[in-house]
Protein backbone atom coordinates (compact mmCIF):
# COMPACT_ATOMS: atom_id res chain seq x y z
CA UNK A 1 0.00 0.00 0.00
CA UNK A 2 1.47 3.30 -1.05
CA UNK A 3 1.00 6.54 1.04
CA UNK A 4 -2.10 8.15 -0.50
CA UNK A 5 -4.19 4.79 -0.19
CA UNK A 6 -2.82 4.85 3.46
CA UNK A 7 -4.32 8.80 3.58
CA UNK A 8 -7.51 7.63 2.08
CA UNK A 9 -7.94 5.02 4.27
CA UNK A 10 -7.32 7.19 7.53
CA UNK A 11 -9.77 9.91 5.76
CA UNK A 12 -12.57 7.74 6.14
CA UNK A 13 -12.35 6.58 9.84
CA UNK A 14 -11.89 10.07 10.47
CA UNK A 15 -15.35 10.34 8.84
CA UNK A 16 -16.78 7.60 10.22
CA UNK A 17 -15.40 8.73 13.75
CA UNK A 18 -16.82 12.52 13.52
CA UNK A 19 -19.83 11.19 12.38
CA UNK A 20 -20.72 8.70 14.64
CA UNK A 21 -20.22 11.33 17.08
CA UNK A 22 -22.07 13.63 16.12
CA UNK A 23 -25.21 10.53 15.97
CA UNK A 24 -24.34 10.26 19.38
CA UNK A 25 -24.94 13.67 20.96
CA UNK A 26 -27.17 14.80 18.54
CA UNK A 27 -30.02 13.40 20.89
CA UNK A 28 -28.37 15.75 23.51
CA UNK A 29 -30.34 18.72 22.30
CA UNK A 30 -33.01 17.02 20.14
CA UNK A 31 -34.79 16.03 23.31
CA UNK A 32 -34.85 19.61 24.68
CA UNK A 33 -35.93 20.84 21.94
CA UNK A 34 -38.78 18.21 21.64
CA UNK A 35 -40.02 19.06 24.96
CA UNK A 36 -39.54 21.97 24.97
CA UNK A 37 -41.89 22.30 21.66
CA UNK A 38 -44.00 20.28 23.28
CA UNK A 39 -44.37 22.98 25.97
CA UNK A 40 -44.50 25.78 24.27
CA UNK A 41 -47.11 24.41 21.24
CA UNK A 42 -49.61 22.96 24.44
CA UNK A 43 -49.23 26.70 26.20
CA UNK A 44 -46.92 25.72 29.38
CA UNK A 45 -42.99 26.52 30.11
CA UNK A 46 -41.28 22.96 29.11
CA UNK A 47 -38.17 21.70 31.23
CA UNK A 48 -36.87 25.00 33.10
CA UNK A 49 -35.59 24.19 36.29
CA UNK A 50 -32.21 22.73 35.43
CA UNK A 51 -29.78 25.85 34.26
CA UNK A 52 -31.48 28.32 32.13
CA UNK A 53 -34.59 27.52 30.17
CA UNK A 54 -33.92 23.86 31.46
CA UNK A 55 -30.85 23.68 28.87
CA UNK A 56 -29.34 21.54 31.05
CA UNK A 57 -32.10 18.74 31.59
CA UNK A 58 -30.53 16.45 28.64
CA UNK A 59 -27.99 16.60 30.85
CA UNK A 60 -29.24 15.81 33.90
CA UNK A 61 -31.88 12.74 32.51
CA UNK A 62 -28.43 11.15 30.88
CA UNK A 63 -26.56 11.07 34.23
CA UNK A 64 -29.87 9.53 35.68
CA UNK A 65 -29.99 7.06 32.90
CA UNK A 66 -26.60 6.11 33.25
CA UNK A 67 -26.44 5.19 36.76
CA UNK A 68 -29.73 3.58 36.95
CA UNK A 69 -30.22 0.36 38.18
CA UNK A 70 -30.13 -2.25 34.75
CA UNK A 71 -32.57 -4.56 35.28
CA UNK A 72 -33.15 -7.89 33.18
CA UNK A 73 -37.00 -9.23 33.89
CA UNK A 74 -36.12 -13.26 35.68
CA UNK A 75 -37.90 -15.13 32.37
CA UNK A 76 -36.52 -12.51 29.59
CA UNK A 77 -34.17 -14.34 27.09
CA UNK A 78 -31.18 -12.68 28.34
CA UNK A 79 -28.92 -12.79 25.44
CA UNK A 80 -31.69 -11.29 23.02
CA UNK A 81 -32.64 -9.00 25.31
CA UNK A 82 -29.11 -7.66 25.91
CA UNK A 83 -28.38 -7.74 22.38
CA UNK A 84 -32.31 -6.55 20.99
CA UNK A 85 -31.18 -2.85 21.94
CA UNK A 86 -27.80 -3.10 19.68
CA UNK A 87 -29.86 -4.83 16.78
CA UNK A 88 -31.76 -1.39 17.01
CA UNK A 89 -29.19 1.22 17.02
CA UNK A 90 -26.17 -0.19 14.61
CA UNK A 91 -28.62 -0.16 11.71
CA UNK A 92 -29.61 3.17 12.17
CA UNK A 93 -26.06 4.68 12.32
CA UNK A 94 -24.98 2.11 9.53
CA UNK A 95 -27.43 4.15 7.28
CA UNK A 96 -24.91 7.22 7.29
CA UNK A 97 -22.25 5.03 5.34
CA UNK A 98 -24.10 5.97 2.12
CA UNK A 99 -25.37 9.71 3.23
CA UNK A 100 -23.86 13.13 1.38
CA UNK A 101 -23.75 15.73 3.24
CA UNK A 102 -22.38 18.02 0.66
CA UNK A 103 -20.08 17.46 -2.64
CA UNK A 104 -16.28 18.70 -2.00
CA UNK A 105 -14.65 21.32 0.08
CA UNK A 106 -11.11 22.19 0.12
CA UNK A 107 -9.47 21.91 3.44
CA UNK A 108 -7.42 25.71 3.20
CA UNK A 109 -3.75 25.22 4.92
CA UNK A 110 -2.93 21.65 3.73
CA UNK A 111 -4.91 22.60 0.35
CA UNK A 112 -6.86 18.71 0.49
CA UNK A 113 -9.75 18.31 -1.23
CA UNK A 114 -12.60 16.32 0.74
CA UNK A 115 -15.77 14.98 -0.44
CA UNK A 116 -18.58 15.48 2.53
CA UNK A 117 -19.77 12.05 2.08
CA UNK A 118 -18.17 8.49 3.70
CA UNK A 119 -19.09 6.75 0.46
CA UNK A 120 -20.77 7.46 -2.81
CA UNK A 121 -22.80 4.22 -3.39
CA UNK A 122 -23.79 3.52 -7.08
CA UNK A 123 -26.89 2.11 -4.96
CA UNK A 124 -27.49 4.56 -2.12
CA UNK A 125 -30.86 4.82 -1.83
CA UNK A 126 -31.35 0.96 -2.23
CA UNK A 127 -28.22 0.64 1.15
CA UNK A 128 -30.10 2.84 3.25
CA UNK A 129 -33.67 1.56 2.71
CA UNK A 130 -32.66 -2.26 3.33
CA UNK A 131 -30.37 -0.86 6.25
CA UNK A 132 -33.08 1.19 7.68
CA UNK A 133 -35.20 -1.36 7.44
CA UNK A 134 -33.34 -3.65 9.70
CA UNK A 135 -33.55 -1.58 13.32
CA UNK A 136 -37.17 -3.04 12.86
CA UNK A 137 -35.58 -6.15 14.32
CA UNK A 138 -34.20 -4.38 17.57
CA UNK A 139 -38.12 -3.43 17.92
CA UNK A 140 -39.52 -6.91 17.19
CA UNK A 141 -36.43 -9.00 19.76
CA UNK A 142 -36.87 -6.54 22.36
CA UNK A 143 -40.85 -7.02 22.71
CA UNK A 144 -40.04 -11.21 22.59
CA UNK A 145 -37.12 -11.47 25.07
CA UNK A 146 -38.69 -8.98 27.60
CA UNK A 147 -41.68 -11.76 27.79
CA UNK A 148 -44.02 -9.37 28.88
CA UNK A 149 -47.48 -9.19 27.04
CA UNK A 150 -47.45 -5.74 26.88
CA UNK A 151 -44.28 -5.70 24.92
CA UNK A 152 -44.74 -8.68 23.05
CA UNK A 153 -47.56 -6.96 21.60
CA UNK A 154 -45.75 -4.09 20.69
CA UNK A 155 -43.04 -5.75 18.99
CA UNK A 156 -45.45 -7.84 16.60
CA UNK A 157 -47.71 -4.86 15.76
CA UNK A 158 -43.89 -3.02 14.89
CA UNK A 159 -43.38 -5.74 12.78
CA UNK A 160 -46.53 -6.07 10.43
CA UNK A 161 -46.42 -1.73 10.47
CA UNK A 162 -42.95 -2.12 9.38
CA UNK A 163 -43.24 -4.48 6.42
CA UNK A 164 -47.01 -2.42 5.14
CA UNK A 165 -44.90 0.58 5.27
CA UNK A 166 -42.08 -0.27 4.01
CA UNK A 167 -43.32 -0.97 0.42
CA UNK A 168 -45.29 2.53 0.34
CA UNK A 169 -42.03 4.46 1.40
CA UNK A 170 -39.58 2.31 -1.21
CA UNK A 171 -42.23 3.19 -3.91
CA UNK A 172 -42.33 6.57 -3.40
CA UNK A 173 -38.94 6.78 -3.68
CA UNK A 174 -38.82 5.06 -7.10
CA UNK A 175 -40.27 8.32 -8.85
CA UNK A 176 -37.41 10.13 -7.57
CA UNK A 177 -35.06 7.63 -8.68
CA UNK A 178 -36.54 7.48 -12.09
CA UNK A 179 -36.92 10.95 -12.39
CA UNK A 180 -32.95 11.66 -11.67
CA UNK A 181 -32.07 8.12 -13.11
CA UNK A 182 -29.54 7.24 -10.43
CA UNK A 183 -29.87 5.79 -7.69
CA UNK A 184 -26.57 7.50 -6.21
CA UNK A 185 -27.94 10.09 -3.81
CA UNK A 186 -25.16 12.04 -4.97
CA UNK A 187 -26.67 12.01 -8.65
CA UNK A 188 -29.49 12.72 -7.27
CA UNK A 189 -29.09 16.02 -5.43
CA UNK A 190 -27.08 17.29 -8.21
CA UNK A 191 -30.00 16.21 -10.39
CA UNK A 192 -31.78 18.66 -8.56
CA UNK A 193 -29.29 21.74 -8.93
CA UNK A 194 -30.24 24.93 -11.23
CA UNK A 195 -33.54 26.71 -11.30
CA UNK A 196 -36.79 26.30 -13.46
CA UNK A 197 -37.68 29.24 -15.39
CA UNK A 198 -34.89 31.29 -13.78
CA UNK A 199 -36.41 31.18 -10.35
CA UNK A 200 -38.09 28.55 -8.60
CA UNK A 201 -35.51 25.59 -7.69
CA UNK A 202 -35.42 22.31 -9.52
CA UNK A 203 -36.14 20.36 -6.67
CA UNK A 204 -37.37 16.97 -7.06
CA UNK A 205 -40.60 18.18 -5.10
CA UNK A 206 -41.99 20.16 -7.87
CA UNK A 207 -41.93 17.02 -9.84
CA UNK A 208 -42.79 14.05 -7.49
CA UNK A 209 -45.85 16.15 -5.02
CA UNK A 210 -47.88 12.96 -4.48
CA UNK A 211 -44.14 10.86 -4.14
CA UNK A 212 -43.11 13.51 -1.04
CA UNK A 213 -46.61 13.20 0.57
CA UNK A 214 -46.47 9.27 0.65
CA UNK A 215 -42.75 9.44 1.46
CA UNK A 216 -43.23 11.75 4.50
CA UNK A 217 -46.19 9.67 5.41
CA UNK A 218 -44.43 6.49 5.18
CA UNK A 219 -41.29 7.78 7.14
CA UNK A 220 -43.74 8.75 9.92
CA UNK A 221 -45.02 5.44 10.03
CA UNK A 222 -41.35 3.72 9.34
CA UNK A 223 -39.54 5.75 12.41
CA UNK A 224 -42.52 5.16 14.68
CA UNK A 225 -43.59 8.57 15.08
CA UNK A 226 -46.77 9.70 16.24
CA UNK A 227 -49.68 9.36 14.55
CA UNK A 228 -48.32 5.73 13.73
CA UNK A 229 -46.43 5.14 17.34
CA UNK A 230 -48.56 2.14 17.96
CA UNK A 231 -45.73 -0.09 19.11
CA UNK A 232 -45.23 1.76 21.84
CA UNK A 233 -49.10 3.32 22.45
CA UNK A 234 -48.53 4.57 26.01
CA UNK A 235 -52.77 4.63 25.99
CA UNK A 236 -53.12 1.06 25.83
CA UNK A 237 -49.45 -1.03 25.98
CA UNK A 238 -48.01 1.37 28.89
CA UNK A 239 -44.67 1.81 27.03
CA UNK A 240 -45.25 -1.31 24.08
CA UNK A 241 -41.59 -3.02 23.63
CA UNK A 242 -39.31 -1.55 26.13
CA UNK A 243 -41.75 -1.57 28.74
CA UNK A 244 -39.59 -3.79 30.52
CA UNK A 245 -36.22 -2.13 29.78
CA UNK A 246 -34.29 0.46 31.62
CA UNK A 247 -30.90 2.80 32.29
CA UNK A 248 -28.70 2.48 29.64
CA UNK A 249 -30.40 0.03 26.89
CA UNK A 250 -33.77 2.24 27.47
CA UNK A 251 -31.55 5.20 26.43
CA UNK A 252 -30.10 3.01 23.32
CA UNK A 253 -33.78 2.80 22.21
CA UNK A 254 -34.52 6.64 22.82
CA UNK A 255 -31.50 7.39 20.66
CA UNK A 256 -31.93 5.06 17.40
CA UNK A 257 -35.30 6.74 17.75
CA UNK A 258 -33.77 9.95 17.03
CA UNK A 259 -31.35 8.95 14.97
CA UNK A 260 -34.13 7.19 12.76
CA UNK A 261 -35.64 10.86 12.56
CA UNK A 262 -32.92 12.33 11.59
CA UNK A 263 -32.31 9.57 9.19
CA UNK A 264 -35.73 10.41 7.67
CA UNK A 265 -35.59 14.18 7.69
CA UNK A 266 -32.09 13.89 6.17
CA UNK A 267 -33.37 11.85 3.48
CA UNK A 268 -36.29 13.83 2.61
CA UNK A 269 -34.18 16.65 2.07
CA UNK A 270 -31.74 14.59 -0.12
CA UNK A 271 -34.74 13.03 -2.20
CA UNK A 272 -37.05 15.92 -2.86
CA UNK A 273 -35.62 18.94 -1.20
CA UNK A 274 -32.10 19.30 -3.20
CA UNK A 275 -29.76 18.45 -0.41
CA UNK A 276 -27.41 21.20 -0.11
CA UNK A 277 -28.32 23.35 -2.92
CA UNK A 278 -29.35 26.57 -1.72
CA UNK A 279 -32.40 28.07 -2.55
CA UNK A 280 -33.52 31.71 -4.28
CA UNK A 281 -30.26 33.09 -4.80
CA UNK A 282 -28.82 32.33 -1.64
CA UNK A 283 -25.10 31.99 -1.25
CA UNK A 284 -23.93 28.76 -1.73
CA UNK A 285 -22.18 27.63 1.74
CA UNK A 286 -20.86 23.98 2.22
CA UNK A 287 -23.74 22.15 5.00
CA UNK A 288 -25.28 24.71 6.12
CA UNK A 289 -27.95 24.72 3.63
CA UNK A 290 -28.46 20.91 4.22
CA UNK A 291 -28.53 21.67 8.16
CA UNK A 292 -31.16 24.56 7.90
CA UNK A 293 -33.39 21.84 5.80
CA UNK A 294 -32.68 19.25 8.08
CA UNK A 295 -33.48 21.02 10.77
CA UNK A 296 -36.94 22.25 9.16
CA UNK A 297 -38.32 18.43 9.03
CA UNK A 298 -37.32 17.78 12.58
CA UNK A 299 -39.25 20.42 13.56
CA UNK A 300 -41.82 19.12 11.48
CA UNK A 301 -41.65 15.78 12.59
CA UNK A 302 -42.10 17.37 16.22
CA UNK A 303 -44.48 19.38 15.45
CA UNK A 304 -46.77 16.85 14.20
CA UNK A 305 -46.09 14.62 17.26
CA UNK A 306 -47.60 16.70 19.80
CA UNK A 307 -50.83 17.71 17.08
CA UNK A 308 -52.03 14.87 15.89
CA UNK A 309 -53.66 11.99 17.91
CA UNK A 310 -52.44 8.55 17.38
CA UNK A 311 -53.83 6.02 14.89
CA UNK A 312 -56.02 2.92 15.44
CA UNK A 313 -54.19 -0.15 14.67
CA UNK A 314 -56.95 -1.01 11.91
CA UNK A 315 -56.49 2.33 10.97
CA UNK A 316 -53.21 1.94 10.33
CA UNK A 317 -53.42 -0.88 8.20
CA UNK A 318 -55.93 0.27 6.15
CA UNK A 319 -54.50 3.68 5.21
CA UNK A 320 -51.13 1.83 4.77
CA UNK A 321 -52.49 -1.23 2.38
CA UNK A 322 -55.67 0.91 1.09
CA UNK A 323 -54.24 4.40 0.21
CA UNK A 324 -50.57 4.55 0.02
CA UNK A 325 -49.71 1.71 -1.53
CA UNK A 326 -52.55 2.17 -4.49
CA UNK A 327 -51.51 5.83 -4.79
CA UNK A 328 -47.48 4.86 -4.73
CA UNK A 329 -48.07 2.85 -7.71
CA UNK A 330 -50.27 5.59 -9.49
CA UNK A 331 -47.88 7.87 -8.95
CA UNK A 332 -44.81 4.86 -10.26
CA UNK A 333 -47.37 5.20 -13.27
CA UNK A 334 -48.00 8.79 -13.75
CA UNK A 335 -43.83 9.30 -13.63
CA UNK A 336 -43.48 6.92 -16.17
CA UNK A 337 -45.91 8.64 -18.43
CA UNK A 338 -44.61 12.29 -17.68
CA UNK A 339 -41.00 10.35 -19.04
CA UNK A 340 -42.31 9.09 -22.18
CA UNK B 1 -7.25 -8.32 1.68
CA UNK B 2 -10.50 -9.62 -0.23
CA UNK B 3 -9.30 -13.12 0.63
CA UNK B 4 -9.68 -12.10 3.91
CA UNK B 5 -12.92 -10.85 4.04
CA UNK B 6 -14.43 -13.48 2.33
CA UNK B 7 -13.31 -16.10 4.47
CA UNK B 8 -14.53 -14.11 7.34
CA UNK B 9 -17.91 -13.95 5.66
CA UNK B 10 -17.83 -17.18 4.24
CA UNK B 11 -17.14 -18.92 7.71
CA UNK B 12 -19.58 -16.80 9.60
CA UNK B 13 -22.40 -17.90 6.42
CA UNK B 14 -21.77 -21.67 7.22
CA UNK B 15 -21.58 -21.04 11.41
CA UNK B 16 -25.03 -19.00 11.34
CA UNK B 17 -26.45 -21.43 8.66
CA UNK B 18 -25.63 -24.67 10.75
CA UNK B 19 -27.16 -22.35 14.25
CA UNK B 20 -30.55 -22.36 12.23
CA UNK B 21 -31.02 -26.17 11.81
CA UNK B 22 -29.18 -27.10 15.21
CA UNK B 23 -30.63 -24.27 17.77
CA UNK B 24 -34.14 -25.62 19.66
CA UNK B 25 -35.73 -22.00 20.00
CA UNK B 26 -37.34 -21.13 16.51
CA UNK B 27 -36.82 -17.17 17.32
CA UNK B 28 -33.23 -18.01 17.60
CA UNK B 29 -33.46 -19.61 14.61
CA UNK B 30 -34.94 -16.48 12.50
CA UNK B 31 -32.42 -14.51 13.68
CA UNK B 32 -29.44 -16.83 12.77
CA UNK B 33 -31.15 -17.55 9.01
CA UNK B 34 -31.07 -13.47 9.04
CA UNK B 35 -27.43 -13.64 10.15
CA UNK B 36 -26.65 -16.13 7.38
CA UNK B 37 -28.67 -13.99 4.79
CA UNK B 38 -26.53 -10.53 5.95
CA UNK B 39 -23.27 -12.43 5.33
CA UNK B 40 -24.90 -13.77 2.14
CA UNK B 41 -25.23 -10.04 1.15
CA UNK B 42 -21.42 -9.41 2.57
CA UNK B 43 -20.70 -12.16 -0.08
CA UNK B 44 -21.99 -10.42 -2.89
CA UNK B 45 -20.68 -7.12 -2.41
CA UNK B 46 -17.44 -9.36 -2.65
CA UNK B 47 -18.35 -10.74 -6.09
CA UNK B 48 -18.72 -6.98 -6.96
CA UNK B 49 -22.90 -7.15 -7.24
CA UNK B 50 -24.01 -4.26 -5.10
CA UNK B 51 -27.42 -4.16 -6.70
CA UNK B 52 -27.90 -7.75 -5.72
CA UNK B 53 -26.64 -7.08 -1.97
CA UNK B 54 -28.83 -4.41 -1.53
CA UNK B 55 -31.91 -6.34 -2.91
CA UNK B 56 -30.98 -9.53 -0.59
CA UNK B 57 -30.55 -7.38 2.71
CA UNK B 58 -34.17 -5.43 1.29
CA UNK B 59 -36.22 -8.00 0.89
CA UNK B 60 -34.91 -11.44 2.76
CA UNK B 61 -33.72 -9.89 5.91
CA UNK B 62 -36.07 -6.90 6.09
CA UNK B 63 -39.18 -8.35 4.95
CA UNK B 64 -38.75 -12.60 4.89
CA UNK B 65 -37.07 -12.86 8.44
CA UNK B 66 -39.06 -10.36 9.71
CA UNK B 67 -42.80 -12.11 8.34
CA UNK B 68 -41.29 -15.55 9.60
CA UNK B 69 -40.43 -14.13 13.47
CA UNK B 70 -44.29 -12.47 13.22
CA UNK B 71 -45.70 -15.90 12.49
CA UNK B 72 -43.64 -17.79 15.29
CA UNK B 73 -44.52 -15.21 17.42
CA UNK B 74 -48.04 -14.76 17.15
CA UNK B 75 -48.70 -18.77 16.64
CA UNK B 76 -46.65 -18.69 19.81
CA UNK B 77 -44.20 -21.51 18.43
CA UNK B 78 -41.59 -20.53 21.38
CA UNK B 79 -42.75 -23.43 23.52
CA UNK B 80 -42.82 -25.95 20.54
CA UNK B 81 -39.31 -28.21 20.33
CA UNK B 82 -38.65 -29.39 16.08
CA UNK B 83 -36.78 -33.11 17.13
CA UNK B 84 -39.60 -35.12 17.49
CA UNK B 85 -40.82 -34.22 13.91
CA UNK B 86 -38.64 -36.27 11.83
CA UNK B 87 -39.57 -39.20 10.68
CA UNK B 88 -37.14 -41.92 9.66
CA UNK B 89 -36.15 -38.55 7.23
CA UNK B 90 -32.27 -38.75 8.30
CA UNK B 91 -30.73 -41.27 6.92
CA UNK B 92 -32.02 -40.23 3.07
CA UNK B 93 -30.78 -36.73 4.52
CA UNK B 94 -27.40 -37.53 5.07
CA UNK B 95 -27.33 -40.06 1.48
CA UNK B 96 -28.42 -36.63 -0.46
CA UNK B 97 -26.42 -33.87 1.71
CA UNK B 98 -23.27 -36.48 1.11
CA UNK B 99 -24.08 -36.29 -2.71
CA UNK B 100 -24.45 -32.53 -2.27
CA UNK B 101 -21.01 -32.25 -1.16
CA UNK B 102 -19.81 -34.58 -3.19
CA UNK B 103 -20.86 -33.32 -6.39
CA UNK B 104 -20.00 -29.84 -5.74
CA UNK B 105 -16.62 -30.79 -4.19
CA UNK B 106 -15.63 -32.45 -7.61
CA UNK B 107 -16.72 -29.78 -9.84
CA UNK B 108 -15.00 -27.06 -7.87
CA UNK B 109 -11.71 -28.98 -7.37
CA UNK B 110 -11.93 -29.43 -11.20
CA UNK B 111 -12.85 -25.90 -12.14
CA UNK B 112 -16.09 -26.65 -14.06
CA UNK B 113 -17.56 -23.80 -12.20
CA UNK B 114 -16.50 -20.93 -14.24
CA UNK B 115 -18.62 -18.16 -14.31
CA UNK B 116 -17.87 -16.03 -17.83
CA UNK B 117 -17.92 -12.49 -17.67
CA UNK B 118 -19.26 -12.00 -20.57
CA UNK B 119 -19.18 -8.87 -23.46
CA UNK B 120 -18.86 -6.41 -20.08
CA UNK B 121 -15.32 -5.61 -18.66
CA UNK B 122 -15.23 -5.64 -14.95
CA UNK B 123 -15.28 -2.25 -14.30
CA UNK B 124 -18.49 -1.81 -16.48
CA UNK B 125 -19.55 -4.41 -13.99
CA UNK B 126 -19.44 -2.41 -11.05
CA UNK B 127 -21.95 -0.10 -12.12
CA UNK B 128 -24.25 -3.08 -13.24
CA UNK B 129 -28.02 -1.75 -12.31
CA UNK B 130 -28.73 -0.42 -15.52
CA UNK B 131 -27.23 -3.29 -17.51
CA UNK B 132 -29.00 -5.82 -15.18
CA UNK B 133 -32.19 -3.80 -15.56
CA UNK B 134 -31.64 -4.08 -19.23
CA UNK B 135 -31.17 -7.87 -19.88
CA UNK B 136 -34.01 -8.38 -17.57
CA UNK B 137 -36.71 -6.76 -20.05
CA UNK B 138 -34.69 -7.20 -23.06
CA UNK B 139 -32.96 -11.15 -23.01
CA UNK B 140 -34.67 -12.41 -19.87
CA UNK B 141 -38.44 -11.18 -20.12
CA UNK B 142 -39.75 -14.45 -20.46
CA UNK B 143 -38.37 -16.15 -17.38
CA UNK B 144 -39.12 -12.69 -15.48
CA UNK B 145 -42.12 -12.98 -16.26
CA UNK B 146 -43.07 -16.50 -15.48
CA UNK B 147 -41.51 -15.44 -12.09
CA UNK B 148 -43.89 -12.51 -11.81
CA UNK B 149 -46.67 -14.55 -12.38
CA UNK B 150 -46.05 -17.47 -10.03
CA UNK B 151 -45.83 -14.92 -7.14
CA UNK B 152 -49.02 -13.62 -8.44
CA UNK B 153 -50.67 -17.61 -7.95
CA UNK B 154 -49.15 -17.79 -4.69
CA UNK B 155 -50.53 -13.95 -3.71
CA UNK B 156 -53.94 -14.75 -4.92
CA UNK B 157 -53.22 -18.67 -3.08
CA UNK B 158 -52.45 -17.35 -0.10
CA UNK B 159 -55.52 -14.92 -0.03
CA UNK B 160 -57.93 -17.49 -1.00
CA UNK B 161 -56.78 -19.26 2.38
CA UNK B 162 -56.74 -16.32 4.48
CA UNK B 163 -60.53 -15.97 3.35
CA UNK B 164 -61.80 -19.38 4.12
CA UNK B 165 -60.52 -19.43 7.21
CA UNK B 166 -62.87 -16.31 7.97
CA UNK B 167 -66.13 -17.78 7.27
Amino acid sequence: MDINTLIEVALIIVKVIFVSLILFTLPIPLTWIERKVAGHIQVRLGPFRVGPHGILQPVADMIKLMFKEDIAPEKADKWLFRFAPLFAMIPAFAVYAAIPFGDKITIPIINKEVTLYISDMNVGILYILAVGGISVYGIILGGWASNSKYALLGGIRSSAQMISYEIALTFSCIGVVMTSNSLSLLDIVKFQSGTILGFIPNWNIIYQPIGFVIFFIAALAEINRIPFDLPEDEGSLAAGYHVEYSAMKFSFFMLTEYVAMVTASVLAVILFFGGWDAPLFMPEIPIFWFVAKVGFFIYLFMWIRFTLPRYRYDQLMSIGWKILLPLSLLNILITGLFLL
Amino acid sequence: MEQIFFYIFAIATVASAIAVISLRNPVHSAISLMVCFLQVAALFILLRSPFLAAVQVFIYVGAVVVLFLFAVMVLDLGKERFGEYLHHQRPIALVVVIGFVFVMGFTILHGSLDAQLGNYTEKALVKNTEIMGKLLFTKYVFPFEVVSLLLLIALIGAIVLAMKEKR
